[in-house]
């Protein structure tokens, strides 16, 4: 692969059973390309996560994938409430998640604390009442 | 332990994924919270749950797990089941609980730690 190749897609906030349809596509695309079995599997939970963070936490956004020579970059974007203190919400069990999120299965507070092991790199930037980037790396 | 086991062991259904019945798998995990599941999990290619919901699936895919066993004969719709086809994920559906069908597994070789 000489020059990079993107993906972008729309994450719709209104509809929780659609969260993590980027991830999925982002997958089937990264198969074919023949990224290894380990790193596409290090960047589906990361994205998915990170996805499922923008539909529960921020009414949606817009996800960017950027593949070149050295590996594969994640961008989340939204325009939600953005994250008040980033040290706290990286903390393994923190979670502003309401009950019903939980009876989804998810608010466990393991989300961004996940997405952090799984990539080389990860950089959040969230503004209160602006929103939240977040920006991941896995390299090959 | 095949798929087909894991049918029999538990009484099972199949719902989708007959095709897949022969594959073999090796551990196996059981939990409601699929935030556990992407945090804790590696390597398990079977998932046990009560949760009824497509991030079931999306996580089962995420994870490369191979077959969805939903447990107190929970019936999912067919939007779960078409996205589960879709993605390659054999789903089976018991009447037995949590607690019964994962003892009955792990007692019948299927074990817990990934390879
Ligand atoms: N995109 C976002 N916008 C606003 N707040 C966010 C965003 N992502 C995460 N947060 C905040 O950070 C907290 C921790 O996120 P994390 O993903 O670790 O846990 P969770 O989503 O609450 O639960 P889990 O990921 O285990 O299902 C969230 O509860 C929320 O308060
Ligand atoms: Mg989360």
């Amino acid at each position: 692969m000489s020059d990079s190749l993107n993906f972008s897609y729309t994450v719709d906030g209104e509809n929780f059973a659609s969260a993590g349809q980027a991830s999925v596509q982002v997958k089937k695309e990264l198969r074919q390309l023949g990224i290894a079995p380990e790193t596409i599997r290090r960047v589906s939970i990361a994205m998915y996560e990170g996805e499922i963070n923008m539909v529960i936490h921020a009414g949606g956004g817009v996800a960017q994938v950027n593949v070149d020579d050295s590996g594969i970059e994640i961008v989340l974007k939204d325009e939600g409430p953005g994250i008040a203190n980033i040290e706290q919400a990286m903390q393994e069990g923190f979670s502003t998640a309401p009950d019903n999120v939980r009876s989804l299965g998810f608010g466990a507070g393991m989300g961004l604390p996940n997405m952090k092991r799984y990539t080389d790199e990860m950089h959040i930037d969230s503004t209160v009442g602006v929103g939240t980037t977040i920006t991941m790396k896995v390299n090959y | 332990m095949t798929i087909n086991d894991i049918k029999n062991y538990l009484d099972a259904e199949v719902l989708c994924g007959e095709e897949f019945l022969e594959k073999e798998v090796f551990s196996a995990c059981g939990s409601d919270m699929m935030s556990d599941v992407l945090a804790y999990v590696k390597d398990q290619a079977v998932l046990l749950t009560g949760l009824m919901n497509t991030q079931v699936i999306r996580t089962a895919e995420m994870m490369d797990m191979i077959c969805v066993v939903f447990i107190r004969n929970k019936k999912p719709n067919e939007e779960i089941i078409e996205l589960a086809r879709e993605s390659g994920i054999a789903v089976l559906t018991s009447s037995k609980r949590m607690y019964e069908a994962c003892g009955i597994l792990y007692s019948s070789g299927l074990c817990g730690k990934a390879e």
